[in-house]
């Protein structure tokens, strides 16, 4: 691999890279009372624009095969050219799917960010970082660069999440998601090191390939590695049990980072997921689908049931994506061998998060514009929002039916292909328990709509949300309406993401 | 192409509510205005798409088709027979009204209900409209959610509103979730949504048990909003809370996307099992004709009165159409029977939605003017408001199946065809016209128009202060009231037009099975 060859596959990330560099040099030139410091989110979003372009670019090179990066290592990590990551159709989707999250979180952030935050443009940069931690995870294929890109991810969160400083539950929040996730990242890297003892390898395929020859006494190893690399990505993705950090992380860190932690370490982990499970243990499919199937149906019921009892928006929130992830891994478990079928379940949780990235970051989006106004994010904060901002107010329907899967929304879509894959797996309980859930939702996200339309707060202001906010949750609700209602491009994108996993299964 | 008939008359409400939601909140004559105007176009097309489609055929018309979604298989893909046409001009003609009479009564909130109300037409045509599974769902669901913020916004606060509201939303929520399943898993066995294909591919025939749970999934979803005892509890509650409009389209239109997809999906995809389970489909029919009636007759509410009574005259429909199930496969005569229960079946809908959503906006007149719905405060009012009492006679008569208004046809045709079919099944049923003609001269009419008038009382509950309009049936409610009056006795002495256009289609489906 030249040179050349090299910085040509790495240019998205090597971008935001950039990016994110100059943010935290203009910052700190523009420290002393120069004015200029408010045209740092821009930068940002500059930046976002400028990696979706750079994956646009690069989109030909990887949407056929997969081209290796390679990394030159020591003899010890299996000689000097080791593959590293990849530049495939799932490493180019998570891109576009980080350089969308990064766009919608920096254009919900401004307001916020000015009247709560006094370091803007580390927060900023951290945001950007996050974003490259999101796009190395989902094209990392060697459990080093994994777990190092996990952890990039999960350092730049709790820093993110215990940002507001003076505020104890933001620091409370970051404390708690930090002890966890050291704990879960540690155990996750015995269950890395049980794989590579067993197989000698690092590489997912050569893991793969190994295992496939290998012996019975292997096996008894890699069952206890398979538990452990779980309990690591169950972190990231908060599925229960390995969920309790999230409701706090999520209420005490400031609002738009609580945007991004309920979507982007949601989508690295499962991006992660995907990959190792079906490039590395392949032949253990029948063990992972099984705890994967028991974790699905505890993590939609236990998220919806708890969910039921908040008052705080963004800890209902929380839990309802807990709820979430809980939906989106039925199309992880029921994956289809046959790839040519409608739902190989691998698309439907790419169409699902897809889906969920809008929904959620538009819901998110509405409630950093309240909480701009009103100082809380409790429900009662909501009340009659249809008379004083009914664009806020159509809008959060909207993403509250998505959320619910009702259509023409884009949640429907994403429902529809997991649910399908469920049924055309013939695991009908799988269906049933998740459209039980679907029901279940239904009366917490309720409470939200009946304070936005039949709540009354009478000496409450109209208010406007501010321009940022405004294109955020105009773009978001658009996705949201398009996929439902133009459906076909974007379950095109996401099989063919999935083509070249499903392919090499 | 033909000229696209069928979207026009789906989506120009749609615009419309897009139009109203431009217009600034403060101009609410131009909203009222605005939104009657865009429900005309619907209405006028509805009925030209009627007068234009032969009488005799009993195909599918104005068929529009267009890929949508080619992985999924899914299309655009609308049409109408002759059991969706006269629901498509129903819907279209009681949204017009239900916006003409809006338009004098809403006060608060002008733009959102004219939004919603045109909003919800579209969902509702959709429903009638649809021949694509993928379709025919998401318009199943549109419509929910206007219906819901109607009940929950603009009810009357001593009704509970927000109760009723999300009761309302999580009851069809349950069925239309397990109908979703059920579709999914017949696209898996016929790789198809067209609902007019799926029956000839005998959707799930290798997998008896999974039928069986589709069967009654799909039962379930359109059980529910018929609605069938024991399913029927989120029906009092949400016409009693939803403004008069709303009331009138629920019990007009919303109670018919039940039993139209029972007549366009579920006896089409399952003809054996609607067969097996008929006696215990009838069953339910029969209890929610009798039940309906008796706890109809207890009420003192009069706008639950009415509600009560349809879960009693939808019970009447769903014994046509179990009458027309049990007796697939047998020999010819009795296809005549056949033909006509379900004809019945199909035009007690019709005039279920003539009926009751008069009932309902007379409901609204008493209600306008005094406030209360309860049936001891009134008595006397003929001689005070005799247009009224005219009107409301005349509706409630073809109610409790009067020969010669639209009532007394469907349910005659209904007991014909199901004594010749299911003959205990049609005894046993007898009994709940009796029961509706009770509750309606006893309640109604005897405690509303009839006996003492007594001033003293009627001071109490009504101050001229608050009502601009003559004291009997204003003009505009009298326009209101004109068209349905009209059909009611068309349909009563001249039936043909809507029977014919039914009796072809109805003929052909059965002949299909």
């Amino acid at each position: 691999m030249t040179l050349t060859q090299f910085l040509v596959l790495l240019l998205p990330e090597l971008v935001l890279t950039l990016v994110a560099l100059v943010v935290l040099g203009l910052d700190m030139l523009w420290r002393n009372g120069n004015g200029s410091r408010h045209l740092l989110p821009w930068i940002a979003l500059a930046g976002t624009v400028a990696l979706l372009v750079a994956a646009v670019l690069i989109w030909p090179l990887g949407s056929t095969g997969g081209a290796a990066i390679t990394f030159t290592t020591g003899k010890d990590f299996g000689g000097d050219q080791t593959p590293m990551m990849v530049l495939d159709p799932l490493a180019l989707f998570f891109k576009l799917f980080t350089a969308i999250v990064l766009a919608l979180v920096l254009l919900s952030s401004g307001n916020y960010v000015r009247a709560h935050i006094r370091f803007h443009g580390e927060f900023y940069a951290l945001i950007l970082f996050a974003g490259l931690a999101m796009t190395l995870s989902a094209a990392a294929t060697n459990l080093l660069m994994i777990y190092l890109s996990l952890e990039f991810l999960s350092i730049t969160s709790y820093l993110l999440t215990g940002y507001l400083r003076e505020d104890e539950r933001s620091t409370e929040g970051a404390v708690k998601y930090f002890v966890y996730g050291a704990t879960a990242s540690a155990v996750m890297l015995y269950g890395f090191s049980l794989l590579y003892g067993a197989t000698g390898t690092l590489d997912l395929a050569s893991i793969a390939a190994v295992l496939t020859g290998s012996v019975i006494p292997v096996h008894w190893l890699v069952y206890p590695a398979l538990i452990m690399v779980l309990v690591g990505l169950g972190f990231k993705i908060a599925l229960v049990p390995f969920h309790q950090w999230a409701p706090d992380a999520y209420e005490g860190a400031p609002t738009p980072v609580t945007a991004f932690l309920s979507v982007g370490p949601k989508a690295a982990g499962f991006a992660v997921l995907m990959r190792l499970l079906l490039t590395a243990l392949p032949g253990f499919q029948l063990d992972w689908i099984s705890v994967l199937a028991g974790v699905a149906i505890v993590t939609m019921t236990l998220g919806n049931l708890v969910a039921l009892w908040q008052s705080n928006v963004k800890r209902l929130l929380a839990y309802s994506s807990i709820a979430q992830a809980g939906y989106m891994l039925i199309g992880l478990v029921a994956l289809a061998p046959e790839a040519h079928s409608w739902t190989t379940g691998l698309n439907g949780l790419l169409i699902y998060l897809f889906a969920y990235l809008f929904t959620n970051l538009g819901a998110f989006a509405v409630v950093i514009a309240v909480e701009n106004h009103t100082g809380s994010a409790q429900l009662d904060a909501f009340a009659g929002l249809m008379r004083r901002n009914s664009f806020l107010a159509i809008t959060m329907f909207l993403f509250l039916l998505s959320l619910i899967g009702i259509p023409p929304t884009a949640g429907f879509v994403g429902k529809l292909f997991v649910f399908g894959a469920a049924i055309q797996r013939q695991m009908i309980m799988l269906a049933v328990v998740g459209i039980v859930n679907s029901v279940i939702s239904v009366y917490y996200y309720y409470a939200i709509m009946r304070q936005m339309f039949f709540g009354e707060a009478p000496d409450a202001p109209p208010f406007d949300e501010g321009p940022g906010l405004r294109v955020a949750v105009g773009v978001a609700a658009l996705m949201v309406l398009m996929i439902a209602l133009y459906a076909e491009p974007f379950i095109r994108l996401a099989s063919d993401s999935v083509s070249l996993l499903a392919a090499s299964f | 192409m033909n000229f696209p008939f069928l979207t026009l008359i789906t989506f120009i409400p749609l615009l419309g509510a897009v139009v109203v939601a431009l217009i600034p909140g403060r101009r609410e004559r131009e909203i009222k205005l605005v939104a009657v105007l865009f429900s005309v176009p619907s209405l006028v097309l509805s009925l030209i798409a009627w007068l234009l489609y032969a009488q005799n055929a009993g195909e599918i018309k104005f068929l529009e088709e267009a890929t949508w979604i080619p992985t999924l298989n899914a299309y655009y893909r609308v049409g109408v027979d002759g059991i969706s046409l006269p629901l498509v001009f129903l819907t279209t003609l009681l949204t017009t009204l239900s916006l003409f009479y809006s338009s004098y009564t809403i006060k608060k909130r002008v733009k959102e209900f004219f939004a919603l109300f045109l909003l919800l037409e579209t969902g509702m045509i959709g429903v009638f409209v649809a021949l694509d599974l993928v379709l025919f769902y998401i318009f199943w669901e549109v419509g929910l959610v206007p219906m819901f913020l109607l009940i929950g916004i603009w009810g009357q606060p001593q009704d509970r509103p927000q109760y009723s509201a999300i009761k309302f939303f999580l009851y069809t929520l349950v069925g239309s979730v397990a109908m979703l399943l059920a579709f999914i898993a017949i696209y898996m066995t016929t790789g198809t949504w067209n609902i007019l294909q799926i029956p000839g591919l005998k959707p799930l025939a290798g997998n008896p048990g999974l039928a069986i749970a589709a069967f009654w999934a799909i039962f379930l979803a359109f059980a529910i909003k018929v609605p069938s005892w024991p399913f029927h509890t989120w029906l009092p509650d949400a016409h009693t809370a939803a403004p008069t409009a709303g009331s009138v389209v629920l019990a007009g239109v919303l109670l018919k996307l039940g039993g139209y997809g029972m007549i366009r999906i579920l006896l089409p995809f399952f003809p054996d099992l609607f067969k097996q389970f008929a006696p215990w489909i009838g069953v339910l029919a029969l209890i929610s004709m009798i039940y309906g009636a008796l706890v109809s007759m207890a009420q003192w509410d009069l706008k639950r009165l009415i509600a009560y009574s349809s879960v009693s005259h939808m019970g009447f429909f769903m014994l046509g159409l179990v009458a027309a199930a049990a007796s697939l496969e047998v020999a010819n005569p009795v296809l005549t029977s056949r033909a006509i229960a379900l004809n019945g079946a199909v035009l007690q809908m019709f005039n279920h939605g003539i009926i009751t959503g008069g009932l309902f906006f007379l409901v609204g007149v008493i209600y306008e003017r005094t406030h209360t719905r309860d049936l001891k405060a009134f008595g006397g009012l003929s001689a005070k408001m005799p247009v009224y009492y005219g009107v409301m006679l005349t509706t409630a008569l073809a109610s409790l199946g009067l020969p010669g208004l639209a009532g007394f046809i469907s349910e005659f045709m209904v007991f014909r065809g199901a004594f010749a079919l299911i003959p205990t099944y049609a005894i046993i049923g007898v009994v709940a016209i009796v029961l509706g003609a009770a509750y309606i001269l006893w309640k109604i009419v005897q405690h509303v128009f009839l006996g003492e008038f007594s001033e003293e009382r009627w001071q109490e509950i009504f101050n001229p202060a608050h009502w601009h309009f003559s004291l009997d049936m204003a003009r505009f409610e009298v326009i209101t009231m004109a068209p349905l009056l009209f059909f009611m006795v068309l349909v009563g002495i001249y039936p043909a037009p809507v029977l014919n256009v039914i009796n072809a289609a109805t003929t052909a489906l059965l002949a299909m099975l």
